[in-house]
C-alpha cells in the first residue's frame, strides 16, 4: 500500500521569531505547540505522538523531555537529525507512524536560537582540518559548491541576484518575515562579500524561533477545524556529508528525493502550483529546480529569471520570502508556507487556486535531501 | 594557553597521524587499498570502495588540480585578519581524492578551475607541517 494521501497536517504552529533574545529552545518548541494545538482544535491529550528535530543551541530537549513539559504520554516518540533536511523527513516518518497505526495525532516540532543564544552562531565554526587552512563557517562550503556550479553550467551572480530579490519581494508581503525591505538587483552586487563568490544578500538569515505542525490520518483530518493538506508524496535522497568526497558538486539530493516523491505521488513537475524550495544559498534553488525536473541541467539560472519564480509568475517559490528574507528555522519555514498556500491563508501573497505544492529541505551542505510533496 | 591571534592547528589522532608525520618529513602520504587500490582522504578506518580494512599509507604524486575555490572576505577568525581576503581551495589530487588547502605564489585573481598544482610544505610549527599547494609551470 502506498502512503500516498493516507495523511494530513492539520495544525500549524508558529512562534515570535527573527531576533528574540532571552528566549530557551524549551519555550520555543512550546509556543509553537500551542499555538498548532490551536490552530487544529486539538486537545494536547489527544497528542500521542511526538517527532522533534533537536535544538541546534539546546541539547537538552528531546521528544521526551518535551511531552514531560506538555504532561503526555506517547506512545510514539523519536528525535530525528537530518539537519535542516529534518522537516520534510519529521513529516514523512510522521506520516509513516500514524498509517501504520503506532499513534493517531503525531507531533512534528523544531526551535533554534542562535540569533541569540550566547555561545555565539553555530553555524560559523570550524570545520575538522579546514580550520588551519583559515576554512570556517557553513557559507564557505557552500561557496566552493557555487564556484563549480558556475564554472560547470556558467550561471552567474545575476541570476543569484533575481532569486534573491524575488524572495525579498514576497517577504514584504509577509508580515512575520524579518526581512521586509524591498531589495534591488544593484543592493544585491553591492552588498559585500562574504565567501566570493557569495555576497551577503546571498546568505539565509539566522533567526531565533520554533515551529510545529500536526500530521493525522485522512480520515481523522476531516473533522478537524482546519481544511486538511495532504501528504501525497515523499522521498529522500542525500549525497554524502562531506562535499569534498562526493564524486559531483552540481547534483543535490534532489534528483534522488525528487524522482522519489513525484513516483508517488502519480504527477510531473508541470502539476506543481507552488514551491517551497530550500533556499540557505540563493544558487541551491535553481540546483534544485533542475535536479526535481523543472528544467534541464544547467538551465537553473535562465529558470529563475524575468519573473518566473515570482508571484503572478509561471512557478511561484518561496512565497513567504523563504529562509533567504522570512526567517532561518531551518527546514521548517517551507512546509508552514505550503500548507497556508493550499489553504487559501496567504492574504496578498495567494497564488490564486493552489492545489498542488512541493516542499524541500536540504541539511549540511547539501548533505542530506528531503522533497514532500502536499495538495488540498 | 592559546593566543587569539594563534592559528588553528590539526587535531592528530591515532587514524590521522601516519598523514601529519609523513607531512613533516615533507612527503603527501594518503591511506590506498591493498585490495582494490582505492586512495581515501580523509584517513578513515576501511576503504569505501570495496570495505576491505587492508589499507596501507601510501606517498603520493603530490600533484592535481584545482577543482574549485572560494575567497574569504569574511573574518571568522582572528589569526587570519592579515590575510583577508584570502583563498581557500579545493585540490583533487591525481590519486583522486580531493584536499582543502591554500596556494602560494599564486594572486588570488589568477586562480583557476582546473589549474595544475602540486604540493609544497610549510613548517608552520615544530609539530606540524601543513601541506600547501602551488602552480606548476606550464613550461615544464
Ligand atoms: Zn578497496
Amino acid at each position: 500500500m502506498s502512503l500516498k494521501d493516507s495523511c494530513a497536517i492539520v495544525g500549524l504552529g508558529y512562534t515570535d521569531q527573527g531576533k528574540v533574545p532571552g528566549r530557551s529552545g524549551m519555550s520555543f518548541y512550546l509556543e509553537a505547540t500551542r499555538n498548532a494545538l490551536d490552530d487544529s482544535s486539538l486537545d494536547i491529550r489527544d497528542i500521542d505522538g511526538l517527532i522533534i528535530q533537536p535544538c541546534p543551541t539546546d541539547r537538552s530537549v528531546t521528544a521526551f523531555t518535551l511531552a514531560e513539559e506538555l504532561g503526555i504520554n506517547l506512545r510514539y516518540g523519536a528525535d530525528q537529525q537530518l539537519q535542516g533536511a529534518s522537516a520534510c523527513a519529521i513529516i514523512q516518518h510522521a506520516a509513516m507512524a500514524v498509517d501504520a497505526g503506532l499513534c493517531n495525532y503525531c507531533l512534528c516540532a523544531f526551535a533554534d536560537t542562535s540569533r541569540s543564544a550566547p555561545q555565539g552562531i553555530v553555524y560559523q565554526v570550524a570545520w575538522g582540518t579546514g580550520a588551519a587552512y583559515g576554512m570556517f563557517g557553513v557559507a564557505a562550503s557552500y561557496a566552493l559548491i557555487a564556484r563549480r556550479y558556475m564554472h560547470e553550467y556558467g550561471i552567474t551572480n545575476q541570476q543569484f541576484a533575481e532569486v534573491a530579490v524575488t524572495f525579498r519581494k514576497h517577504a514584504s508581503l509577509n508580515p512575520i518575515a524579518q526581512m521586509r525591505n524591498p531589495i534591488t538587483i544593484d543592493d544585491y552586487h553591492n552588498s559585500r562579500w562574504i565567501v566570493e563568490p557569495l555576497h551577503l544578500l546571498d546568505c539565509c538569515l539566522v533567526s531565533d524561533g520554533g515551529r510545529a505542525l500536526i500530521v493525522t490520518s485522512a480520515e481523522r483530518s476531516r473533522s478537524l477545524k482546519q481544511p486538511p493538506v495532504y501528504v501525497m508524496g515523499m522521498g529522500q535522497g542525500h549525497p554524502f556529508e562531506d562535499p569534498m568526497r562526493r564524486s559531483t558538486l552540481t547534483v543535490t539530493g534532489a534528483a534522488e528525493s525528487g524522482k522519489k516523491a513525484f513516483a508517488m505521488a502519480g504527477i510531473t513537475p508541470e502539476d506543481v502550483d507552488v514551491c517551497a524550495i530550500y533556499d540557505s544559498f540563493t544558487f541551491v534553488v535553481p540546483m534544485q529546480l533542475e535536479d526535481l525536473g523543472f528544467c534541464s541541467k544547467g538551465e537553473g539560472g535562465a529558470f529563475v529569471e524575468g519573473s518566473r519564480i515570482a508571484l503572478g509568475g509561471e512557478l511561484p517559490i518561496n512565497t513567504s520570502g523563504g529562509l533567504l528574507s522570512e526567517a532561518y528555522i531551518q527546514g521548517w519555514v517551507g512546509p508552514h508556507e505550503a500548507v497556508s498556500q493550499l489553504r487559501g491563508d496567504c492574504g496578498e501573497r495567494q497564488v490564486p487556486g493552489a492545489e498542488i505544492a512541493l516542499v524541500t529541505s536540504s541539511g549540511g551542505v547539501l548533505s542530506t535531501h528531503t522533497t514532500l510533496i502536499l495538495r488540498k | 594557553m592559546i593566543e587569539r591571534n594563534q592559528k588553528p592547528l590539526p587535531r592528530i589522532d591515532e587514524v590521522n597521524r601516519p598523514y601529519w608525520e609523513a607531512a613533516k618529513r615533507h612527503e603527501l602520504f594518503l591511506q590506498r587499498c591493498q585490495e582494490c587500490d582505492h586512495y581515501r582522504y580523509p584517513p578513515g578506518e576501511i576503504c569505501p570502495s570495496c570495505l576491505s580494512d587492508r589499507l596501507e599509507w601510501a606517498k603520493t604524486s603530490g600533484r592535481g588540480t584545482v577543482y574549485t575555490w572560494t575567497v574569504f572576505h569574511q573574518l571568522y577568525h582572528p589569526a587570519f585578519e592579515k590575510e583577508i581576503p584570502y583563498a581557500v581551495v579545493a585540490v583533487e589530487l591525481d590519486e583522486g581524492p580531493k584536499l582543502l588547502t591554500n596556494l602560494v605564489d599564486c594572486k588570488v585573481e589568477a586562480i583557476k578551475i582546473g589549474m595544475p598544482v602540486e604540493v609544497i610544505f610549510d613548517d608552520v610549527t615544530e609539530e606540524i607541517t601543513l601541506p600547501r599547494f602551488r602552480p606548476v609551470s606550464q613550461s615544464v
